[in-house]
């Protein structure tokens, strides 16, 4: 029996971006195993007996659910007081005794889990104890399900499934652009307008931007670079110009290009302003964290070429450059982890 | 120093659900200008802020830092949170201020990701 993993356990993973850290689907297991709970996993609405009923009781029931053990329980609501396996059926048949109480055969001793558990504690007591299954109580005791290592396997598979292919069928497409179009020169522009002022989607250009890069197989540390650059760049649109701007990236297999442009009202003194620490920020902007006067120092630490050209009165044209050598190729489906 | 012992050690209290706590963290930064955070552009820091608006989120997230501190007991606005649970970043509310955080941190062996802002 196989439970559909329960509505809140969906929502939980729903907005879980996959960073490159957690790329590698070994590590990823041990970590969900550290996220679910038992009870998302576990086989819920367990066929159970009493003591009382017979063996011969027991035989049908496995049977008739197709089911290797269960759950004895005594009134009502599910009070856990045993467990019967295959294994105490045979010693029964052995006896020829097949119409005594199931109280008479079944193990009271019993290692338990909790729902609320995570499933790493689970998989510590399959390990230490070499039963085959885990009848899970709930906070007060009660029987509200049972664990067995397959269950473990299919809720890490289905928790894997949900929250990992979509990103990995992205990403492994994405990795692969450049590969099957063949033109003379291919390259990705993605552009983004930034209006002034707007702090609430302050970073938000440059958040897209990174995660593309990564899907495209970008590399953590160039992705970080590209990422830290244009946000630097994203957050001088919306802090210091007049009507916003706009932000063009050119991505090619082996270069990025970002253009930053904007109508004004331009820099007075581009030397000035490529100073680190100077900022002509206000106070109020400087109370959101920004006018550090870093962010030109900021970009031009992470990019290969930067060039700025500005004209108090018209507006300002930042264009950077990233060449991407080797491994960090991006685009051609390869693998750079 | 991972997630879990970070709480311990900042007798912290954690605002996001989505949280993996044996996340690494292999360096400290406290800034409230987010300029300085870029700068110290080494991976899976933990920062010690004072601000508490979505950009300390996208800032950090630019930088791949790895858990925010919020210092002297300072809580983040709904959209700061929601953000931080959106990219997956863990965020701590600490009663301590910048300067006793830094200090517990470091003296646990945390090192500094701070950088002199002429070196490259």
């Amino acid at each position: 029996m196989m439970n559909a993993a329960s509505a809140d356990n969906s929502q939980r993973f729903q907005n879980k971006v996959i960073t490159d850290e957690l790329a590698g689907s070994i590590t990823r297991v041990e970590e969900l195993a550290y996220i679910l709970q038992i009870e998302d996993v576990m086989t819920k609405n367990v066929k159970t007996l009493n003591p009382n009923q017979t063996m011969l009781d027991l035989m049908e029931t496995m049977k008739e659910y197709r089911v290797s053990g269960v759950p004895i329980v005594n009134g009502s609501p599910n009070h856990l007081v045993g467990l019967v396996s295959t294994e105490d059926l045979i010693k029964c048949l052995a006896k020829d005794d097949a119409n005594a109480p199931i109280s008479d055969y079944m193990a009271t001793e019993l290692l338990t889990v909790n729902t609320y558990d995570f499933l790493t504690e689970a998989l510590k007591t399959f390990a230490r104890s070499k039963v085959g299954r885990l009848p899970v109580v709930d906070k007060d005791g009660k029987l509200a399900g049972i664990l067995t290592k397959g269950d473990i396997t299919n809720g890490l598979l289905r928790a894997l499934e949900k929250e990992y292919q979509e990103e990995e069928v992205r990403r492994y497409r994405a990795s692969h652009l450049f590969e099957d179009i063949e033109s003379d020169r291919s390259s990705l522009i993605l552009r983004y307008n930034i209006a002034h002022y707007d702090f609430t989607n302050g970073g938000k250009a440059s958040s897209n931007i990174k995660r593309a890069l990564l899907r495209l197989g970008a590399n953590a540390q160039l992705a970080r670079r590209v990422g830290i650059a244009i946000y630097e760049a994203e957050m001088n649109l919306i802090i210091h110009t007049t009507n916003g701007g706009s932000i063009h990236v050119e991505i090619e297999p082996t270069q990025i290009s970002v253009y930053v442009w904007d109508n004004g009202p331009g820099i007075k003194d581009v030397e000035l302003a490529l100073q680190p620490g100077y900022s002509t920020a206000t106070e109020e902007i400087r109370e959101l964290g920004f006018g550090a006067g870093m962010g030109l120092v900021n970009i031009s630490r992470c990019v290969d070429e930067m060039d700025l050209q500005s004209e108090w009165g018209t507006g300002t044209h930042l264009t950077l450059r990233i060449y991407l050598k080797g491994e960090d190729v991006v685009g051609e489906g390869y693998q750079n982890r | 120093m991972n997630v879990n012992e970070l709480i311990e050690i900042t007798e912290g209290k954690l605002l996001t659900e989505t949280v993996d706590c044996s996340k690494t963290i292999k360096g400290g930064c406290g800034a409230d200008l987010m300029s300085d955070v870029l700068a110290s552009i080494q991976p899976d820091a933990v920062l010690l802020t004072g601000l508490c608006n979505p950009q300390v989120v996208r800032t950090s997230q630019m930088s791949d830092v790895a858990a925010i501190v919020f210092v002297r007991g300072k809580s983040p606005a709904e959209e700061t949170i929601r953000l931080a649970n959106e990219e997956c970043i863990p965020l701590i509310s600490s009663p301590f201020g910048m300067f006793e955080l830094s200090g517990r941190l470091f003296q646990a062996g945390l090192p500094s990701f701070e950088r002199p802002i002429n070196e490259n």
